[in-house]
């Protein structure tokens, strides 16, 4: 595979993953469990907006065919975009959100502390303004998970269910293709092979600590990197898209 | 460094009231450090204290150091 290819699919995943959980996010608000979360979860989703903005962008220049980060953003079809499936799942209850969040935070925090060294120069900049914001994400994610699963007997129930029903879509988050391979022989992404077990270390650690079980392997959903999804997804890209759909280059 | 009270908030204990201040009065460049403080350890003036607390400032205006000749080399008071 040329690497102009593996490069633009590299950025859709980076930038989806971003643009989708961001956008799954954006839902809580006006909806938080209190006035303080809200903010803090909205933020969350404008911080990740923002990268996914930035990749974006960066994603139309590699693809050279003029392409702006809105017709990234808006005007691919449901098999062309490649976010983890976890980014996509709905929110649930709040502890649902928290599950779901830790453990994309760790894994993204994990990504971008080494594509801040990525030889990709574009790549390793957006990288080290985002890991800042990464890294105060999975602080609150984690903060969260301890309370819940340390709080109540109903919390601690609550969000180990949580966390049993998402286990099933982490397995997605590390499978690697070509692209993958490409990416990371040129030295510009990670490889997931090494970043797994850490990954695995640290969210047991904080799962034994918020007094819950770590779910164990068993079968695993997959399929993002060719763009299948879950049945959840064309509901996201009907609400997503559906401005620039009805009325094509309309700006505000 | 001097800080300045921005606001009032919930929080189930003292980290998460630090997080919670970062995410609802910093969000927009407002400060680089903070200090949470539960409201039961602030003890603060009545109502019906103002009139006998600070009146009494009103007519004083000789107290502000503006009435004061400050030699150059004091610099900035």
């Amino acid at each position: 595979m040329e690497h102009k290819q593996a490069l633009y699919n590299y950025l859709l995943r980076l930038g989806d993953n971003a643009a989708i959980l961001g956008h799954r996010l954006s839902e809580w608000c006006g909806h938080g469990p209190e006035l303080e979360e809200d903010i803090a979860i909205i933020n969350t989703a404008l911080d990740l907006l923002g990268h996914a903005r930035s990749i974006y962008t960066y994603a139309g220049q590699v693809d050279g065919n003029g392409k702006t980060e809105d017709d990234v953003a808006y005007l691919r079809l449901e098999r062309e975009y490649r976010n983890a499936l976890i980014c996509e799942l709905p929110n649930g209850h709040y502890g649902d959100t928290i599950a779901r969040q830790i453990l994309f935070d760790q894994f993204n925090l994990l990504v971008y502390e080494q594509l801040v060294h990525s030889k990709d120069e574009t790549v390793a900049a957006i990288a080290a303004k985002a890991v800042k914001e990464i890294r105060y994400h999975l602080r609150r994610s984690t903060e969260w998970t301890l309370r819940l699963g340390d709080g109540t007997t109903e919390s601690h129930d609550r969000i180990q269910q949580s966390f049993n029903d998402v286990w099933m879509f982490t397995g997605d988050l590390f499978v690697q293709d070509e692209s993958d391979r490409s990416v990371i022989a040129a030295g510009v992404g990670p490889d997931l092979d090494i970043i797994f077990p850490i990954w695995k270390e640290k969210v047991k650690a904080v799962l034994d600590e918020a007094t819950l079980t770590m779910p164990t392997d068993g079968w695993m959903q997959s399929g993002s990197k060719q763009g299948r999804h879950t049945e959840h997804f064309g509901y996201i890209l009907s609400e997503l898209q559906y401005m620039q759909r009805a009325y094509p280059g309309c700006e505000w | 460094m001097s800080h300045k009270h921005a606001g009032s908030l919930h929080a189930p204990d003292a980290e998460m009231a630090v997080s919670n201040a970062r995410d609802v009065y910093t969000r927009r460049n407002e400060g680089v450090s903070i200090w949470v403080v539960e409201s039961k350890y602030i003890h603060s003036t009545q109502e019906s204290d103002v009139e006998s607390m600070f009146d009494p400032n009103e007519d004083k205006i000789y107290r502000h150091p503006t009435f004061y000749d400050i030699p150059e080399e004091v610099g900035h008071m």
